[in-house]
């Protein structure tokens, strides 16, 4: 255990876990994640978990404000039902990293491959790297609660899926920095681009042709607005990864929206028979 | 006038002028605009009723009655009258035929086929009335082993790690009816009927309304392929957790819950904004395999710390028996099937009444499997879609389930008519609406008192029988085909319940 002082000064409790057992082989994930909330219900505020290769379900369900360092490979749904910790990973993320979120902060300094943020309802990834398939899928928002999920890099099929809520943005950006990062292809997403979306929006540095657009997503201009909800958060994962602004916005905005937010209005009919 | 919408309509409504005091009650009961006043008397429009019976059970005078359509459809074997109603109506609308509850097609019942055994002289019969007849059922996976020693003359028993169950006091459990699908009084009569019961009630897909969480010692959360709703208490107070793979009702299907029942309430419990379409997509996104599933089960055990069983509900499908063992091999603590005639809110009809397969099918061939397998006692299983009533409880038991799911008697308890308009959202009951009007028709008292009634003459009746055969545990009636005759007209049927034919007895 160290101390540290934090952004504001205080002293904050550390706790270093390393995810390898005593013989040096990597800890199922089940004890590992238990030793993580038993930190985090002894009242740490910062959990620093070395040495980990792909044990899942790390933050599952975690509340508070406790802030989990992961250096290594978190394997699948990392985070998944989270309601307000900060994660931040030294190293890439398996799949379905901040799963059904509710609320808190997943920061991935690699890649973060396929269906981060799968039926998030708030919090906020930011992804420094390259993504995979179905990114955002079913992503949701509701009242104080609107996730924002931001890729460094570029993004494969089915960006924003489904979508119901939040901010999906797409950078296309190559601000390595991770051995593992990579191109994943010339464009900043995929075919299939907010197929099904139904609320939220998609917004995307640089543009897409027009037949990449999914089933009900349509183009829409970006406008001052747009630039007002995107500074903040690009402000932000600026910082993270340490990108200049006016980099951020030296090439213009793609704005994807839904064209319906009752797509299925005439597809039944009820009649008594 | 369009002559093509101008169709005979299914029902009657006469009023009987003699007896009609002009009071209009039912004119303020009709959720259907079918009674009205026009000043001089009550006028009814025949074609839009769905005999809900409301109106002539109000009628002070008993003046009302509702009938058959007056204006035969001709007699055709083929072209039934439901077939050619669907063709005009899919003719002017285009649209994909809505329906709530489930099935009302005629398919054979299973369970009508079947006759119980009872002791006779060999194997004494025993007084539920004066003799202990356990009932109490435990939900979730048991010990691998039991093995008892003797230490310096104290019995110890060795059976390895414990797992979470929940405590049943009888064998049945509320099916998943979200706020949404049923209203908010529904909701709460039925929490706590099961509270005081001491059984268990399903969420539904919709999450669970703040004001709920009141009852969770009694529920069961569930984990549908919206994640509408999900929060950490809605996963770590609760009494178990259930991931819906697929409903009876409606296999393979999603939900589409439109926007404008999306008002403040449905906003609160599914967590979405008021307005906004809630759609369950067809399958999960993160499930395509045993291996996903076990994933997600993995997940909802970590997040509730290993506290609370975990379940899977899947519809009674073909297929059912290998799946079932796949989702007790990926971690499942439960196994719910949800046969061919379950209900729902709303779902396409053509799924639900032509997907599928009948609960007494999918349970005696899943039972079996797990038993062949060796796998049964990781995993207990839960039942329903159409378990009518007791004698359904008893056969379903026998046939391999642990628990009875039930949903629609549920509902006919408090009231509702099996007029199946579910998805209009204006029962006239107040169980499938969410009008303020009509949810305040249902008295929350009075409604859990008939549903306590029901459990209690249900499990009477459970008692009964377990007396009859000579069972003093509800245990020992899981599985126990022996005790089961078949007496329909396919013996197919019985091979695949596994059972005999009537008249069979228990060894050549």
């Amino acid at each position: 255990m160290v101390e540290v002082k934090n952004d504001v000064g205080t002293t904050t409790q550390v706790c270093e876990i390393s995810a390898l057992d005593g013989r040096g082989e990597p800890k199922l994930y089940r004890p590992l994640n238990e030793e993580i909330h038993r930190a985090a219900a002894e009242g740490y505020g910062v959990i620093r978990v070395t040495d980990v290769h792909g044990q899942r379900f790390i933050g599952a369900g975690l509340e508070g404000d406790v802030r989990l360092e992961i250096v290594g490979t978190p394997g699948n749904d990392l985070g998944i039902f989270m309601d307000g910790p900060t994660v931040e990973v030294f190293g890439s993320a398996q799949d379905q990293a901040g799963n059904t979120m509710n609320s808190g902060k997943i920061i991935v300094h690699g890649n973060a491959w396929d269906v981060t943020g799968l039926a998030a309802r708030g919090g906020t990834i930011f992804v420094k790297g390259d993504g995979g398939y179905r990114i955002g899928i079913h992503m949701k928002e509701f009242r104080r609660h609107r996730p924002v999920i931001v890729y460094g890099g570029r993004v494969r099929e089915f960006f924003g899926e489904y979508m119901a809520g939040g901010i999906l943005v797409a950078l296309g950006m190559d601000l390595g920095g991770n051995a593992e990062l990579h191109n994943v292809g010339r464009d900043v997403a995929g075919p299939s681009l907010g197929t099904g979306i139904h609320g939220g929006a998609i917004y995307l540095r640089g543009g897409v042709p027009d037949h990449y657009l999914g089933v009900g997503a349509l183009r829409r201009e970006f406008d001052d607005g747009d630039r007002k909800t995107l500074e903040p958060v690009l402000r932000e994962f600026g910082e993270r990864f340490g990108v200049a602004e006016e980099e951020l916005w030296a090439v213009p905005f793609t704005k994807i929206v839904p064209a319906s937010g009752r797509p299925f209005a005439k597809y039944y009919c009820g009649k008594l028979i | 006038m369009d002559i093509y919408h101008e169709i005979a309509p299914r029902f009657q409504v006469e009023i009987d002028r003699e007896a009609c005091r002009l009071c209009e009650r039912c004119t303020v009961n009709c959720t259907y605009d079918v009674l009205t006043f026009n000043g001089e008397r009550i006028v009814a429009k025949s074609e839009n009723c769905v005999s809900c019976q409301r109106c002539a059970t109000m009628c002070p005078q008993g003046a009302i009655s509702v009938t058959p359509g007056k204006i035969g459809f001709p007699p055709h074997g083929t072209y039934t009258e439901r077939i050619r109603r669907i063709l005009y109506e899919q003719a002017s609308t285009g649209g994909v035929m809505l329906a709530g509850s489930g099935t009302d097609l005629p398919y054979r019942v299973i369970f009508d086929d079947i006759l119980l055994d009872a002791a006779q002289v060999t194997n004494p019969s025993i007084d539920p009335l004066r003799e202990p007849v356990e009932t109490v059922t435990y939900l979730g996976r048991k010990p691998d082993h039991m093995v008892a020693a003797q230490d310096d003359g104290r019995l110890t028993v060795d059976r390895g790690a414990d797992y979470p169950n929940v405590r049943l006091s009888t064998p049945i459990a509320v099916g998943h009816m979200s706020l949404g699908s049923i209203s908010y009084n529904a909701c709460i009569a039925i929490f706590r009927a099961a509270r005081e019961f001491g059984i268990m009630v399903g969420t539904g897909e919709g999450g669970l309304h703040p004001d709920f969480y009141e009852y969770a010692q009694v529920i069961n959360s569930e984990v549908a392929s919206g994640r509408f709703g999900i929060e950490p208490r809605y996963l770590k107070d609760v009494a178990a957790l259930e991931i819906k793979i697929g409903q009876g009702a409606k296999p393979g299907h999603g939900g589409h819950l439109p926007g404008e029942k999306v008002d403040a309430l449905i906003s609160e419990t599914r967590m979405i904004p008021v307005g906004s379409d809630a759609l369950s997509p067809y399958p999960h996104h993160d499930i395509y395999s045993i291996e996903d599933l076990a994933q997600l089960i993995g997940a909802l055990k970590e997040a509730s710390r290993y506290r609370v069983p975990v379940g899977v509900k899947i519809a009674a499908v073909h297929n059912s028996a290998p799946i079932a063992s796949g989702i007790a091999r990926a971690g499942a603590d439960f196994v719910t099937l949800d046969g061919l005639r379950g209900g729902t809110g709303a779902a396409p009809r053509i799924i639900r009444d032509h997907a599928g397969i009948p609960i007494e099918l999918a349970v005696a061939s899943v039972d079996r499997r797990l038993r062949e397998e060796g796998i049964r006692h990781l995993v207990s299983i839960v039942a329903g879609g159409s378990v009518r009533y007791a004698a359904d409880l008893v056969k379903i038991l026998a046939l391999g389930a642990d628990v009875a799911m039930v949903g629609q008697p549920v509902l006919i308890a408090m009231g509702c008519r099996s007029c199946q308009m579910c998805h209009l959202g204006n029962c006239s009951w107040g169980l499938a609406t969410q009008r303020d009007d009509l949810v305040r028709r249902l008295d929350v008292d009075i409604a859990t008192k008939r549903l306590v009634n029901m459990f209690h003459a249900w499990t009477e009746e459970l008692r009964e029988i377990l007396g009859a055969l000579g069972i003093d545990a509800v245990e020992s009636l899981v599985g126990n085909r022996d005790r089961l005759r078949y007496v329909g007209p396919n013996p197919r049927i019985a091979d695949v319940l596994g059972i005999k034919h009537a008249g069979e007895p228990w060894s050549d």
